[in-house]
C-alpha cells in the first residue's frame, strides 16, 4: 500500500478547493457583499444616531457576519455532491473527518476570512470606538471558523435533501448562540474600555473543541446522508 | 496489495438489504476471485446500485458480511477503499478542472499505479488532446469516458462499475470493454451491472440476476 501520506492528501483536497473556488470568483463575492449590505441597513433602519449606533454596533456585525456563514455554507458540499465527487471522497483510502477538514479550512478561506477584512470598514461605519476594533477582528478570525465547522455538521446532514436550506438554519443557528454571545460581548466590553480576555480565551476555547470534534462529527454526518 | 495477489477475493455471505421497509434483496451470497468479473442484472429498482454502494461500502448492508481477502470491509476501512475503485452513476468528476487535474487529483489521493500518468490514462480512452479543456465542456459521453480512465490510474485491483456503458457510443463501449478485458487477464476483479450486453470472456464471467 503506498496512499500518500495524512498531510498530503489534506493539502491536496485543500488546493483543490481553492483552485476551483478561483475558478468560479464571482461566488466569493456573494457572501461578503450580503455580509455588508445587511450590516449598511440598520443605519437605514434605526436613524444614524452614532451614540446608538456604536451601543448596537458589534451585536449588528456579529449577526451579519453569522447569517453571511449560514448562507454561504450550503454551497460546501452541493456541487461535490451533485457531480459525485462527495461519493469519490467518501471511497478514498484516507479518513474522511481530515478530508472534511481540508474542505471546511479551503471553505472558510475564501468565504470567512473575506469578512475579516471589510470588517474593518464596518466598524468605522457603526462608529465603533477605536479600542473596540481590533477586539472585532480577534472576534471574527476565532469565531467565523467556529461557525464554518459547525455549520459544516448541519450541511452534511441535509446534504441530501432537495430543500435543505430551511432545516439546516434551524439546526446550525441554535449551535451558534455561544459564539454570537462571547463575540459581540467581548467587542462591546472592549469599547467600554474593559479587558476582553476571558472572552477571548473562552472563544479559543470553543474553536478548539470545534476543530477537533467537528470533523469526525462531519463525517459521520455525511457517511449517513449518503448511505 | 496488488492486482496479481492469488489471495485476493471478494465475498459476500447471506447479504440482505432493505430500503423504506421494502427487502430488495436477501441471503445474497457469491464469491468474486481475482480474474473474475461479476455481472449484475435485474429489472430497474431491484437493487442492482444499492448492491454495488453496499460492495464499495458506502452503504452497510442491513444483514451478512462483505468479506476482502477474508476480512471484513469495515474492519479494513481505507485498506479496502484502496482496493476498490467505485464509478456510479454520477461521474465523479469536477466540471471546473480540466480532464488532467482531475485525474491527477484521484491519482494523488488513491494508491498510484506506479508507470500510468494521467497523460496516459487519457490516451487510453482516447481523450488525448482535450488534457486542458474544462470537463464542463467535454460531451456526456467524453465525461463518462474521463469517469472509467481512474480506473486506470490507481492500482485498484477490484472495480465497481454501475453501468459503465451509459451515454457511451459503440466505440466508447469497444474501449471500456476491452479495458475491462485486461483488468481481468491482468488478475484484476470486476463488479458491474449494466443493461448492455457486456462483452467479457465467458469462463471469468458470473451472473447475478436480482430480479430471478
Amino acid at each position: 500500500m503506498s496512499t500518500a501520506p495524512l498531510s498530503h492528501a489534506f493539502l491536496i483536497l485543500f488546493k483543490r478547493d481553492l483552485t476551483l473556488a478561483y475558478r468560479k470568483r464571482a461566488e466569493i463575492v456573494n457572501p461578503l457583499l450580503f455580509f455588508v449590505l445587511v450590516t449598511a441597513m440598520f443605519p437605514l433602519g434605526i436613524g444614524a444616531d452614532p451614540a446608538q449606533l456604536r451601543d448596537i454596533g458589534p451585536g449588528i456585525i456579529w449577526v451579519a457576519a453569522l447569517l453571511a456563514a449560514l448562507l454561504s455554507l450550503e454551497t460546501i458540499f452541493r456541487s461535490d455532491f451533485e457531480d459525485g465527487s462527495l461519493e469519490q471522497l467518501l471511497l478514498c483510502p484516507h479518513p474522511l473527518s481530515i478530508l472534511m477538514l481540508a474542505k471546511v479550512a479551503a471553505h472558510w478561506v475564501t468565504t470567512g476570512l473575506p469578512l475579516l477584512l471589510v470588517a474593518p470598514l464596518l466598524a468605522v461605519l457603526l462608529d465603533l470606538p477605536e479600542e473596540a476594533r481590533s477586539t472585532l477582528l480577534i472576534t471574527l478570525a476565532l469565531g467565523t471558523p467556529v461557525l464554518s465547522l459547525v455549520g459544516t455538521i448541519g450541511v452534511a446532514l441535509t446534504v441530501g435533501l432537495r430543500r435543505g436550506g430551511m432545516i439546516l438554519s434551524l439546526l446550525v443557528l441554535p449551535l451558534y448562540v455561544p459564539v454570537l454571545i462571547f463575540a459581540a460581548s467581548a467587542v462591546t466590553t472592549a469599547g467600554a474600555g474593559l479587558p476582553v480576555s476571558a472572552h477571548l480565551f473562552l472563544l479559543t476555547a470553543l474553536l478548539a473543541l470545534a476543530v477537533s470534534l467537528s470533523p469526525a462529527a462531519t463525517a459521520a454526518a455525511l457517511r449517513i446522508s449518503l448511505s | 496489495m496488488s492486482s496479481s495477489s492469488p489471495a485476493a477475493a471478494l465475498d459476500a455471505e447471506n447479504l440482505t438489504c432493505i430500503r423504506d421497509d421494502r427487502t430488495l434483496f436477501s441471503g445474497l451470497s457469491f464469491r468474486v476471485e481475482s480474474g473474475q468479473a461479476l455481472v449484475v442484472s435485474g429489472r430497474n429498482g431491484s437493487g442492482k446500485t444499492t448492491l454495488l454502494r453496499t460492495l464499495s461500502g458506502m452503504r452497510m448492508p442491513d444483514e451478512g458480511a462483505i468479506r476482502w481477502c477474508g476480512d471484513d470491509i469495515y474492519r479494513l476501512g481505507s485498506d479496502y477503499n484502496a482496493s476498490t475503485a467505485y464509478v456510479g452513476h454520477r461521474d465523479g468528476n469536477k466540471l471546473d478542472l480540466t480532464p488532467l487535474e482531475n485525474l491527477a487529483f484521484v491519482r494523488s489521493l488513491g494508491d498510484p499505479h506506479p508507470d500510468l500518468q494521467p497523460a496516459q490514462a487519457l490516451a487510453t480512452v482516447d481523450l488525448a488532446g482535450f488534457e486542458d479543456v474544462a470537463t464542463r465542456n467535454l460531451s456526456a459521453g467524453q465525461q463518462r469516458r474521463l469517469a472509467l480512465a481512474r480506473l486506470l490510474i490507481t492500482r485498484a485491483p477490484l472495480w465497481i462499475l454501475d453501468e459503465p456503458f451509459t451515454s457511451l457510443d459503440t466505440h466508447g463501449i469497444a474501449i471500456v470493454e476491452e479495458l475491462a478485458h485486461n483488468h481481468l487477464v491482468n488478475g484484476g476483479m470486476l463488479v458491474v451491472t449494466s443493461h448492455h450486453m457486456v462483452n467479457l470472456d465467458s469462463s471469468a464471467v458470473i451472473h447475478l440476476n436480482l430480479s430471478a
